[in-house]
């Protein structure tokens, strides 16, 4: 299984070297990482190359890391349901950087382009119908960002006395509490207030 | 213009021919669930399909960074609420492929066994209610009085009808005793009288006939741009199964056909999924034989498994494993992983990313019926407004995974 993974990617590697920046197979998975502007190019030569044949667009996500430079990755999978193998591209893109949309290659990746962008906030440049898909009609930021809190900024209830729906900021009776549940002896990063050790550490 | 003017010419601006927009749903019980579907309309032609989704999103991939992989774990019943187990057990595959973990031979045969419980849940559903679609008020009733002796045997396993939460990673959670797996196997060989009544209901039943042959046909080509899985391609004609092609869990060992269509149209799924329910029932049948003389344990003991109860009686560690487990939760080692199922609905995928920490970074849900319903414009237009129920209930869509 591993060896067929090193192959294809040795192949991919050798036939678009302008557009695989590494790749390597982990898990009994491909992974191959992307330049970015070479998404589009690189999807519709896997799909159509008869060797790749990836002609199943499986899924688009993406993942944030605040911490990088290269803040979002944008992760393809795709499938090939006549060689029966599967490939994980992944694109690094910054915060304000669009990147090329695949519709034109997979239909499928409508939707998904559209979700991304619901949820991260990054552009795909000529997508057909940028729009929000499954928050509300209306809504503002980009929940699965790192820095979107989980309880979000406004509620949603029926206004019994204006007979209507309305929006109102959040308001917690108490503060949305993430338990890290840590080890105080391993892995906690914070300092408890009266902690006497603090000086001498 | 109420003609005391009189007419100068028979063509008036008000004889001029507009598109007709409408709203389908999101209450409406066709649409399976909360859709909004807005249709434009050419007479009864639909020339234009919209999908508006999004009305039950619960941002489960939001909540679950602030969970624990086993606090994770529930959420998944409540993506594809027709057939929970399937989707644990894409979790539970993905957690085991990062942790390295091999599940006990005992707990992979009764994860295949409740995996086919669930499937045929899902197709007596989906079956049936397609049937109400399309105007038939007897199968549902029929199919949903075997839907309930099922949910029964998920209760006799985990103790809930629906939110099961069986599957643990590693394994699951309980033992399951020799007469529920008799009673199993009786309901197996009883259940094909009643997937022949409503096959003969249905197959050959002229209304059905005529609101399903020839309405949405799916070609391999469409397979192919629009992501489709599941019966959606099976029913084309293309013999993709998960099950079989990329086996995970112990399906290699297991005697199943795999059914496929010829037409790729609403009837031939239909046919594809009373076919997927008979075979499901074979290996429902094998699997009960191979538990009722395979003995062992149903969890792979470790770190991410609870002890037994009766260590803990005696043992400190195995306590402070407990307690850790069910506080702290198990350390997930750093990478990502794809792990996938062959659900009921086709491919249900989890991408997990992992820090090294005890809560998943990322957890992408890839739900079959997302793909299915975004080919809905290019499935409909050209159907009559009636077709569009019928095609709604050949997607097998359930709100609960597509929203998320």
């Amino acid at each position: 299984m591993i060896e067929a993974l090193r192959e294809l990617g040795s192949y991919i590697e050798q036939k678009r070297s302008d557009c695989v920046i590494s790749w390597g197979a982990c898990n009994d998975e491909l992974n191959i990482m992307v330049a970015p502007s070479n998404i589009e190019s690189f999807v519709d030569f896997l799909r159509s190359d008869s060797r790749c044949k990836f002609s199943t667009l499986v899924d688009i996500t993406g993942v944030d890391f605040p911490e990088r430079a290269k803040r979002f990755e944008v992760v393809y999978h795709l499938l090939s349901m006549y060689q029966n193998h599967r490939v994980r591209l992944k694109v690094s893109i910054r915060e304000n950087e669009p990147i090329q949309s695949v519709v034109s290659v997979h239909p499928s990746a409508n939707w998904f382009e559209r979700e991304v962008f619901d949820m991260f906030g990054i552009m795909f440049q000529d997508h057909p119908d940028l729009r929000r898909l499954l928050t509300d009609y209306g809504f503002q930021g980009f929940p699965l960002r790192k820095d979107f809190p989980t309880t979000g900024y406004n509620e949603v209830r029926y206004d019994e006395a204006q007979k209507s729906v309305v929006y109102e900021p959040v308001n917690l009776t108490q503060e949305y509490r993430q338990f890290d549940f840590k080890s105080p002896w391993e892995g906690a990063e914070y300092i408890m207030p009266d902690d006497e050790t603090e000086g001498a550490t | 213009m109420d003609g005391t003017k009189g007419f100068n010419d028979a063509l008036t601006n008000e004889q001029k021919i507009r598109n007709f927009n409408i709203n389908f749903g999101p209450q409406h019980p066709a649409a399976h669930g909360v859709l909004r579907l807005v249709l434009e309309l050419d007479g009864e032609i639909v020339e234009r399909c919209d999908p508006h989704i999004g009305l039950l999103h619960r941002g489960t991939e939001k909540l679950m960074e602030s969970k624990t992989y086993l606090q994770n774990l529930p959420y998944f019943d409540r993506l594809d609420y027709v057939a929970p187990m399937n989707q644990e057990h894409a979790w539970c595959l993905a957690i085991e492929k990062l942790t390295n973990v091999s599940v006990p031979r005992r707990a992979s045969l009764i994860r295949v066994l409740y995996s086919e419980i669930g499937r045929i849940l899902n197709h007596l559903l989906n079956v049936t209610t397609q049937a109400m679609d399309v105007g038939a008020l007897t199968p549902p009733l029929w199919g949903f009085e075997e839907r309930e002796k099922l949910m029964v045997f998920y209760e006799r396993a985990c103790g809930a009808r629906l939110h099961a939460a069986y599957f643990r990673p590693g394994g699951v959670h309980q033992d399951l005793p020799d007469d529920l797996l008799k009673d199993i196997l009786s309901w197996a060989e009883e259940f094909p009288v009643v997937l022949k009544d409503i096959d003969e209901l249905l197959t050959e039943n002229r209304i059905f006939k005529q609101r399903n042959v020839d309405i949405g046909i799916v070609t391999e080509d469409d397979i192919q741009k629009y992501g489709f899985s599941g019966v959606m391609v099976r029913g084309s004609g293309l013999a993709w199964d998960l099950r079989r092609s990329q086996p995970y869990e112990c399906y290699d060992e297991f005697d199943f056909k795999v059914p496929v269509g010829k037409n790729g149209d609403c009837y031939d799924r239909y046919l594809v999924r009373m076919e997927e329910m008979r075979q499901s029932l074979q290996i429902i049948k094998q699997a009960i034989e191979k538990l009722l003389v395979e003995r062992g344990d149903i969890l792979a003991r470790g770190k991410i498994t609870p002890p037994r109860r009766a260590e803990m009686k005696g043992s400190m560690e195995a306590l402070i494993h407990h307690f850790k487990l069910y506080t702290e939760g198990f350390h997930v080692p750093e990478g990502e992983v794809y792990a996938c199922v062959e659900a009921p609905k086709g491919e249900f995928g989890v991408y997990l990313v992992s820090d090294g920490s005890n809560k998943p970074y990322r957890a992408k849900l890839r739900a079959p019926g997302f793909l299915h319903l975004q080919a809905m414009d290019h499935m409909a237009t050209g159907h009559q407004l009636a077709d569009v129920a019928a095609i709604i209930g050949t997607m097998d869509i359930v709100f609960g995974e597509i929203d998320r």
